[in-house]
C-alpha cells in the first residue's frame, strides 16, 4: 500500500517544497505556451469566418487581431479540453457586435423573402429545366456575386450562415458562440440561406 | 399529405440536406423525390449551391497576419 501523498516524500502536505513556486510558474508558462500554439493553429479558420462577417480584408485582419489579443489576455478563462475554435469565435462575434454598434450602420430593410426553390426556378427559366441537373449551372454565379450576396444579408442572419455553412460549426456550437437557443440558430439559418438565394437571384441573373 | 406535394417537399429541403428531419419526414421527402424530377433537380441544385458557396466564400488568411498574431503572444491580462 502506498503512503498518503503528503508523507510520500517524507514531509507533510502543508509544508511546500521550496521548488513548488518555481514549478508552478514553469507549469503555467508551459500551459500558456500550449494554449497559444493551439489558438494560433486555428487562425486560418478564425479568419475565414471573420472575413465573411465584415466588409473588407483590413477589417477582418483587425477583428482577428483584436480577438487574439483578448484571447491571449484571458487565456485562463478557457477550459482545457473544450472547443477552442468555438471559444475564439465567441470572442470574435462579441467584438464584431461591439464594432457594429460603434459604426452604427443603418440597418437595411430586408425585402420579403422568397422560398427555397426561388433561385433554382430563376436559373431554370434562364438556362432550361434540364440544366439544373448539371453542376455548371451554379458556376454561372461568379465568386464576386456569392461574396456580395453574403455581405448583403442582414447581420443576424449572416453570422449564422457564415458560422454553419462556411465555418462548419454545428448548430450547437453556433448557439453557444452567439449565445442564442438552437431553435433560433435554425430559424435564422433557414431565413439566411433563403435571403442569400434571393440576393444571388437579384445579382447574378438579369 | 395534403396540399401541394412539391411545396411540402420544398419546405423539407433545408432540413433534408442538414439531416435534421424526423424519420417520418425523411420518408415523406424520399417518397416524393423518387417520383418528382422537378423537386429532385432542385434538391440537387441546393446541394451543389451549398458546396459552391462554401468554396467560393472561403478566403485564406493574408500572409502577414500570422506574424502579427505571433507578436501578441504573452500579452498580460493587465496590459
Amino acid at each position: 500500500m502506498q503512503a498518503p501523498v503528503g508523507q510520500r516524500y517524507g514531509r507533510p502536505v502543508s509544508e511546500p517544497e521550496p521548488a513548488t513556486e518555481a514549478l508552478r510558474i514553469a507549469t503555467e508558462a508551459r500551459d500558456r505556451a500550449r494554449f497559444e500554439e493551439e489558438a494560433l493553429g486555428l487562425a486560418d479558420q478564425v479568419y475565414r469566418v471573420a472575413r465573411r462577417l465584415v466588409g473588407s480584408r483590413e477589417e477582418a485582419e483587425d477583428l482577428v487581431q483584436e480577438t487574439y489579443a483578448r484571447a491571449f489576455r484571458s487565456w485562463r478563462s478557457y477550459s482545457q479540453g473544450t472547443n477552442m475554435r468555438a471559444w475564439l469565435l465567441r470572442i470574435l462575434t462579441n467584438l464584431n457586435v461591439d464594432r457594429g454598434r460603434r459604426i452604427q450602420r443603418t440597418p437595411q430593410m430586408q425585402a420579403l423573402e422568397e422560398t427555397d426553390y426561388y433561385l433554382a426556378n430563376k436559373m431554370a427559366s434562364a438556362a432550361g429545366e434540364a440544366a439544373l441537373d448539371q453542376d455548371v449551372v451554379v458556376e454561372r454565379l461568379s465568386q464576386d456575386s456569392v461574396v456580395n450576396a453574403l455581405s448583403e444579408i442582414q447581420p443576424q442572419f449572416r453570422e449564422v450562415v457564415v458560422l454553419v455553412d462556411i465555418g462548419d460549426f454545428t448548430y450547437a456550437d453556433a448557439a453557444q458562440i452567439l449565445d442564442i437557443p438552437i431553435g433560433t440558430v435554425m430559424s435564422r439559418l433557414h431565413r439566411g440561406r433563403r435571403a442569400l438565394k434571393q440576393k444571388l437571384a437579384e445579382e447574378a441573373i438579369t | 399529405m395534403s396540399g401541394d406535394p412539391c411545396a411540402r417537399c420544398e419546405e423539407l429541403l433545408q432540413d433534408f440536406l442538414d439531416r435534421t428531419l424526423t424519420n417520418e419526414e425523411w420518408r415523406e421527402a424520399e417518397d416524393h423525390l423518387a417520383g418528382c424530377d422537378y423537386c429532385r433537380r432542385r434538391y440537387h441544385f441546393e446541394e451543389t449551391l451549398r458546396r459552391y458557396v462554401k468554396t467560393t466564400a472561403v478566403e485564406r488568411m493574408p500572409p502577414g497576419l500570422m506574424a502579427k498574431l505571433e507578436e501578441l503572444r504573452g500579452l498580460d491580462a493587465t496590459a
